[in-house]
């Protein structure tokens, strides 16, 4: 046999390698740019697939026991308040605005408009974890948080003077215990959305200090576009908790 | 006519080329480090094999326990922690990275002419992910090992067992990511790297099943992982997701962990199949029967295969109607598979058939796993699902396609690509008595578990009625064979790496692009970017081929 190393077929003669025509942050297994910034845009798509799923499974959780203790599930929903879930909202549709003007400033290479849009985001992040910590220490106060300080007074014997909403009516003690499966899902759910937030917003902070040395300022802005992705996702996570847990059961 | 296609090149001048990706760089960060898909690779198949023999060390015990009716080796809870850590090990850390993290890591870019896999940091960290999972899932065991069955059942692992559930639940979660980033990978990769007329119907069909068991593990996975979080959230502050006293559904578990882990048994025989193809096309110089069905059928599987899970539910309270729906889809995940093996089997009619290792053990997991397939109709039959459930008939149903299916393929595999990887043969008479060994093994194992379990031996006892004693033995027999087969090839390919022939670009006359470049391949794969201008498996080209470089040379 010849001594072949290279394929035998398809002699093809594009340049080899050619180092010096291609910027440096071209990996070397792709043949150019698109091949590269088009792979990555595609792994950061399936990976939020991945995301979903992830969700998928506490809310097809939710879905099945709001069904079965629908007035358990509407008197909980009731003690969370709409003023700090609604503020949290906006707080988060604003920082995604902040994160995809971020993007636009990577695409046309404005660094200090991109280290602006990211310290605004993470400002924006943080704020968010704040509200949401004084949500929760206020379960922490009215003992309901599962676990085995989780207290049904408050379903039970409802403030009938100062309601919530003016339908809160007490509930039977086997339906008020199910207010725990309730708050265990929104624990759970809002519990794993602020760690993607925590997440999102340590990435924030390497990528400002990175933005700062023009990282992602000089045409290569694939990193700075798919953390937009994610942060984006979180944000959409977002959209659908607040309706589920707080608002759809507002009327009843 | 002769009996073997296995052409060497003359062993008195050849040599292994002085470059490649093995010799590329040296010491021992070159390879922690790395980001080649060939070294990663490597790292996988050693920790895996190192993950396969404690996993087989503890069926070991099983067997030795089971050898008489008494519980006389170990205490019964040991027992517990015995197979369940051997479910764990062999599961998560053996069987559903085995072929893809290894041969598929190795060949894709190969066979798809691209020079790495889309992402090779994910690919490496994926490595990592798998040894902290497996470092901790050993790590659990050492440290008194978890009793609650592979399955992590609820209310068991929530509320009763003392054991280390939480380790345990943190070590199958991390390796689930990186399957996750390892199926994520395998998509961008054939998506976005092909090489230009690689087209999706001139694709191995090996890279076919890895694509359709990559989907699996990107949308499967990540509900195990939800189903993960949950229990441990339930195990430490107690919240009631699954907790029937605070009006939680413990079916709820089963629902979220079988939808995971129902088509995880497809993510363990998916890529198993892809080997097949190319092994049965090899060694009967036909282009593989049907080969559009059997593309088709690997992703027929992967989406039949999201909508079957309740099956392994069916004595647990689920409604009726949920029972008549999910036998019948049972049936219907059925058809794809029978697609493949009669596809096969058309492939071997009127073949030139060679009896190389690499098919010995392919007619192995052919035989083996039509027994495995069809025992698994029964199952999913409402009526004898409930006389067999939970006995050895399960036992002996899901060994016969993960061992019997899946084991083989992979030592299939491994002998096949061996070269390729290596740059060195094996030899040949030693590695057929191994996979004959190891089929007679395997069924002596096996066999005797169906009929124990139509007799009505229940699975996870540590103790039987004496009456099932001769059977069992025949078992534990069979298991020390299986031993033998197993421990054979880890010492010949062990040895052949130094002491083997040098096996050339194409020792068995293979069409696929990974064969027409040096072994072991280059660290960039190709020279030039590679151009697909024919069908797959198609050997006039690989004739046509030859006599272009024999006229060059003269």
């Amino acid at each position: 046999m010849s001594d072949s190393t290279a394929i035998a077929h398809g002699a093809h003669d594009a340049p080899e390698h050619g180092h010096e025509e291609h910027p440096a942050y071209l990996r070397h297994h792709f043949e150019n740019v698109e091949q590269q910034a088009d792979a990555a845009g595609f792994a950061m798509w399936l990976f939020l697939l991945t995301e979903v799923m992830f969700f998928g499974g506490l809310f097809t959780a939710y879905l099945i026991y709001r069904n079965w203790y629908y007035p358990a599930f509407v008197a909980a929903s009731h003690q969370l308040s709409i003023p700090l879930g609604g503020l949290n909202t906006l707080l988060l549709i604003t920082s995604s605005f902040t994160m995809a003007m971020g993007v636009w400033c990577a695409e046309v290479r404005k660094k200090s408009g991109l280290v602006l849009c990211l310290v605004l985001t993470f400002v924006l992040g943080l704020g968010f974890l704040g509200i949401k910590t004084i949500e929760y220490k206020e379960k922490f106060e009215k003992n309901h948080v599962p676990g085995s300080h989780f207290s049904v007074d408050s379903f039970t014997h409802p403030d009938l003077d100062n309601p919530v909403t003016a339908k809160d009516q007490p509930l039977a003690l086997d339906m008020a215990r199910h207010t725990e499966v309730y708050f265990s899902l929104y624990f759970a759910m809002t519990g794993m959305h602020a760690l993607h937030m925590i997440i999102g917003i340590a990435i924030l902070g390497y990528m400002i200090f990175r933005a700062q040395a023009g990282a992602y300022t000089a045409g290569h802005v694939t990193f700075v576009e798919n953390f937009g992705l994610y942060w984006h996702f979180v944000d959409i996570v977002w959209i659908f908790l607040f309706p589920l847990l707080y608002l759809i059961s507002r009327h009843s | 006519m002769s009996a073997t296609i296995v052409s060497l090149p003359d062993q008195s001048t050849a040599r292994i080329p002085k470059v490649n990706f093995i010799t590329k760089e040296n010491g021992i960060l070159s390879w922690l480090l790395t980001g080649d898909h060939k070294r990663i690779a490597i790292l996988y198949l050693v920790s895996l094999s190192f993950f396969f023999f404690i996993g087989g060390a503890l069926a070991g015990l099983i067997r030795l326990e089971l050898l008489t009716p008494q519980t006389d080796l170990m205490a019964t809870d040991t027992y517990n922690k015995v197979f369940t850590m051997h479910g764990v090990i062999m599961i998560f850390f053996f069987l559903v990275p085995s072929v893809p993290a290894t041969l598929g890591n190795f060949l894709i870019p190969l066979m798809i002419g691209a020079k790495d896999l889309a992402l090779p940091k994910i690919n490496l960290l994926s490595w990592y992910l798998y040894m902290a999972g497996g470092i901790l899932a050993i790590y659990t065991m050492a440290t008194g090992g978890v009793d609650t069955g592979w399955t992590f059942t609820t209310p068991l692992s929530t509320h009763y067992v003392n054991t280390n559930v939480l380790t345990t639940g943190l070590a199958v979660f991390i390796a689930g990511f990186s399957s996750i980033f390892t199926g994520l990978n395998f998509i961008v990769t054939i998506h976005k790297m092909r090489c230009p007329g690689m087209t999706w119907f001139r694709m191995p069909l090996f890279v076919w099943a890895h694509y359709a068991a990559s989907i699996l593990m990107v949308l499967g996975t990540p509900v195990v992982a939800i189903a993960i979080v949950l229990v441990a959230l339930e195990r430490t502050i107690g919240i009631g997701v699954f907790d029937p006293t605070k009006g939680g559904d413990p079916l709820l578990f089963q629902h979220l962990f079988w939808f995971y882990s129902h088509p995880a048994v497809y993510i363990m025989i998916l890529p198993g199949m892809g080997v097949i193809s190319e092994t049965i096309s090899t060694f009967s110089r036909k282009r593989v029967f049907g080969y559009t069905a059997v593309a088709f059928s690997s992703v027929a599987i992967a989406v039949f295969g999201f909508f079957v899970w309740a099956h392994h539910m069916f004595i647990m309270g689920i409604s009726n109607y949920a029972v008549l729906v999910f036998s019948l889809l049972t049936m219907l995940v059925a058809v794809p598979s029978a697609i493949k093996i009669f596809n096969w089997t058309f492939t071997l009619y009127k073949g030139s058939i060679t009896f190389e290792t690499p098919m010995l053990y392919t007619f192995g997991f052919m035989g083996l796993f039509t027994i495995g397939g069809l025992t698994g109709v029964f199952l999913g039959t409402s009526g004898t699902d409930i006389h067999l459930t939970e006995t050895y008939f399960i036992v002996a149903h899901f060994h016969f396609v993960m061992v019997g299916g899946m084991l083989m393929a992979f030592l299939a595999g491994i002998h096949f690509w061996w070269p390729k990887m290596t740059g060195r043969m094996y030899p040949e008479k030693i590695s057929q008595l191994a996979a004959v060994v190891t089929f007679i093994g395997f069924n002596f194992t096996f066999f005797p578990q169906f009929i124990l379990g139509t007799l009505g031996m229940p699975r996870r006892y540590a103790s039987y009625p004496p009456e099932f004693q001769v059977l069992n033995v025949f078992s534990t027999a069979g298991a020390t064979i299986l031993g033998v087969g197993y421990l054979l090839p880890v010492l010949y390919l062990t040895w052949s790496l130094k002491y083997g022939a040098i096996a050339g670009n194409n020792p068995w006359q293979a069409t696929g692009l990974e064969w027409q470049i040096q072994s072991p391949p280059l660290t960039e794969n190709f020279l030039e970017t590679p151009i697909m201008d024919h069908e797959a498996y198609d050997y006039e080209w690989l004739e046509n081929q030859k006599a272009k470089e024999v006229s060059s040379v003269g």
